[in-house]
């Protein structure tokens, strides 16, 4: 067994660890063999679950909680000890896991090194992410209010027209409109199954029944699958060509996890691939538009779609998020990378997933034609190819998903 | 014959390093971290989840404690549809019937409560793999692959696993006197709720390194010349950084030891690595990439 430090057995995932740092530092300051050594330990534990919070692993109460229990069963005075009653305790997922070496060597170091800030800058960010916010209500607030007839045909003329065209107070107009549309969910047979009217047998019913009826089987009861939402995969291009779109996309994302929390996953893709489906829970359109926008470090640069995809692939989608799955694509097709990349990568996905939606909002205008190398590349293996620049188009689009 | 090292009075080992000897016994090397881990999962009474790519051994693991502990082991395969009936107890409906029957002819059904009270008897039920696990205490449960179950079984698990107890309506509530060494793995094809993580000391199992792979093939495989058992785990630790769609992980390194040595092979040499890639890829289109690399792409390092 390793004994060359004090994380030993740490696998890949503790490159940042200085040996001779973890651990030493604190109980030198704390001289926790000394005196009181519970108080100081609980202070330690104390200050540094504040470090881990800070550094984005919810380390919440009940978890420092089972650290202190499980530093209990060790011994406190060694400092790999120390770190994996910590890590086995604090930490819930991979992601947290260089989170977690990193505010640990920051914390019991004594220095407070930078830790990992949670990706992304908002300050940029939030103009580019949020061309729908800009100048929010005032265009149609302060005016007079028109009728309703004219507001309805407005409404209309706005649903078609082209969400890169539009004056502030449109958008702001049309972010309304957002909140009224209600992606409906594909379904898929599912193996679970309840009882029901018909269907096969249901043994354990019937009997039960007999045995209330004193034995005789008087009547059949029955069960039979019921179906259940398939997942839907939403991979939004955020790069500089989709910048009028972003925003429009992502509210659309929105509205598609409020509506199926548990079977929807949204990632932006760029140059590099952000999951924001927990951001995109937030039940308000904008709150959830600003944590997405947090969340995403690679608004409106270039696109390497072939490699995020394949990203996705590897990290996300073959271990089961795409498997059976409607799939769609949100995206120019405009590829700086190889084009033979994304088309493999495409042919995977297809493998993998149920239907591959592609969605482009260019393909709205008229006269378009899919000339773009990476749309050329990905056309073979999409099974849907649909526009994504008007509200009719993501109406249009939303019934594409459920019926795929 | 016990592997058991140095024990408390309780018959646990008395620290991580004593527990990681004695897994070591049954041939199962783990690394500070896990022996750790399952150590707290022990004394904490705390269940372990694992998460990690498939084949590190996650699932060994909890046979290799099941041996170490002496302790009977109970294994739950999760798979989407799983229900309460298949995971916790199912009354035999068959059999009560009959027993249902044979109490009218034997005309006594007169007395209808006490009929009833013979209806749901504990031998008419039959205990699943959380069940049994409770009643056969202390045991080790191991819950293979939870992300394969969907989300209302999670809810079920939650239940069992905060406080080790399943009601059953009819009889009455079961308990473990010592609750059950509880292994939940996951190959993480699915996020795993947080109130469920919570509830759990998480570890994440990685690929292992050079020397702690060499000491795996040679210990599961004896038979395996050293140098060919080298080899192999270099070629496999080379294959993991090619980025491949399915990275081979130390169950694949055994299946290709093994293999190899039944070709006859004493060491790894191109031609024969090249026809027992199928033991250690399962792609189509990693085998092809690597077949078409060098030999020192794979001997190298």
């Amino acid at each position: 067994m390793a004994e060359e430090g004090h994380v030993s057995g740490k696998g890949s995932f503790t490159p940042v660890i200085q040996r001779q740092d973890a651990g030493k530092a604190s109980y030198a300051q704390g001289d926790v063999a000394e005196e009181g050594p519970l108080r100081d330990v609980v202070d330690t534990v104390l200050g540094f679950a504040r470090t881990l919070r800070h550094a984005g692993v919810a380390a919440g109460p009940d978890r420092v909680e089972a650290m202190l229990a499980a530093i209990g069963h060790l011994d406190v005075l060694d400092p790999s000890a120390v770190y994996w009653a910590g890590r086995l305790t604090l930490c819930s997922g991979p992601d947290d896991l260089d989170r977690y070496d990193a505010a640990f060597v920051a914390w019991f170091s004594g220095r407070r090194a930078r830790l990992p800030r949670p990706a992304g800058r908002p300050e940029v960010r939030l103009a580019a992410s949020a061309p729908l916010d800009g100048g929010a209500g005032e265009g149609d607030d302060d005016g007079e209010t028109p009728d309703v007839a004219a507001r309805a045909s407005a409404d209309e003329v706005l649903r078609h027209r082209d969400v890169a065209g539009l004056t502030d107070a449109e958008r702001a107009h049309l972010r309304r409109l957002f909140a009224l549309l209600l992606p409906a969910t594909p379904m898929r047979p599912a193996r679970r199954r309840r009882p029901a009217a018909h269907g096969s047998v249901h043994p354990g019913r019937t009997v039960r029944q007999a045995l209330r009826d004193g034995g005789e089987v008087s009547r059949l009861r029955h069960r039979r699958a019921r179906p259940r939402p398939r997942r839907v995969v939403l991979l939004v291009d955020v790069s500089g060509s989709m910048t009028p779109y972003a925003d429009a996309l992502l509210r659309f994302a929105h509205a598609a996890v409020r509506a199926r929390p548990g079977s929807t996953e949204v990632f932006t893709i760029g140059t590099r691939l952000t999951r924001v489906t927990r951001e995109l829970r937030l039940r308000d359109p904008d709150r959830a538009l600003v944590a997405g926008g947090q969340a995403i470090p690679d608004w409106s640069g270039g696109t390497r779609l072939g490699e995020v995809l394949k990203a996705f692939l590897d990290r996300w989608g073959q271990r089961g998020t795409a498997r059976g799955a409607v799939v769609v694509v949100c995206s120019d097709g405009w590829e700086r990378g190889s084009t033979d990349l994304l088309a493999a990568q495409m042919a995977r996905l297809r493998r993998l997933a149920h239907a591959v939606v592609w969605v482009n909002p260019h393909k709205g205008r008229a006269g378009y034609e899919p000339l773009t190398g990476g749309m050329q590349a990905a056309l073979p293996s999409v099974d849907h190819f649909v526009a994504g620049h008007s509200m009719a188009a993501f109406e249009e689009l939303s019934g594409v998903i459920s019926h795929a | 014959m016990l592997h058991l090292v140095s024990q408390t009075t309780s018959g646990l080992p008395a620290d991580p390093d004593a527990l990681a000897a004695a897994l070591e016994g049954t041939g199962y090397l783990p690394d500070q971290g896990l022996a750790t881990a399952a150590y707290l999962a022990l004394v904490m009474h705390r269940p372990l989840f694992l998460e990690g790519e498939a084949g590190v051994g996650k699932t060994a693991l909890a046979h290799a404690l099941a041996q170490i502990t002496g302790r009977p082991i109970y294994r739950l395969q999760c798979y989407e549809g799983l229900e309460a009936s298949q995971a916790l107890y199912d009354w035999d409906f068959g059999r009560q019937l009959l027993h249902l029957r044979a109490a009218e002819a034997a005309h006594a059904a007169d007395d209808p409560a006490r009929l009833e009270a013979s209806l749901y008897d504990r031998r008419f039920l039959l205990a699943r793999p959380l069940l049994q696990a409770l009643e056969d205490s202390p045991s080790v449960l191991l819950i293979d692959e939870v992300d394969r179950a969907d989300d209302e079984f999670e809810a079920f698990l939650l239940e069992v696993l905060s406080d080790f107890t399943i009601s059953i309506p009819e009889l009455g509530t079961v308990r473990a006197e010592t609750p059950p060494l509880v292994v939940l793995t996951s190959n993480r094809t699915r996020e795993v709720h947080d109130a469920l993580k919570r509830r759990c000391l998480y570890h994440w199992l990685a690929h292992p390194d050079f020397d702690r792979e060499v000491a795996i093939l040679r210990r599961r495989l004896p038979e395996v010349t050293e140098q060919l058992a080298r080899q192999v785990a270099r070629a496999t630790a080379n294959l993991r950084t090619l980025d491949l769609l399915k990275p081979p992980g130390i169950a694949e390194a055994m299946d290709w030891a093994t293999a190899l040595h039944t070709l006859g092979a004493r060491e790894l040499d191109p031609d024969l690595a090249a026809r027992t890639l199928g033991a250690v890829l399962k792609y189509r289109e990693d085998t092809e990439r690597v077949r078409g690399l060098p030999a020192e792409a794979l001997t190298g390092g």
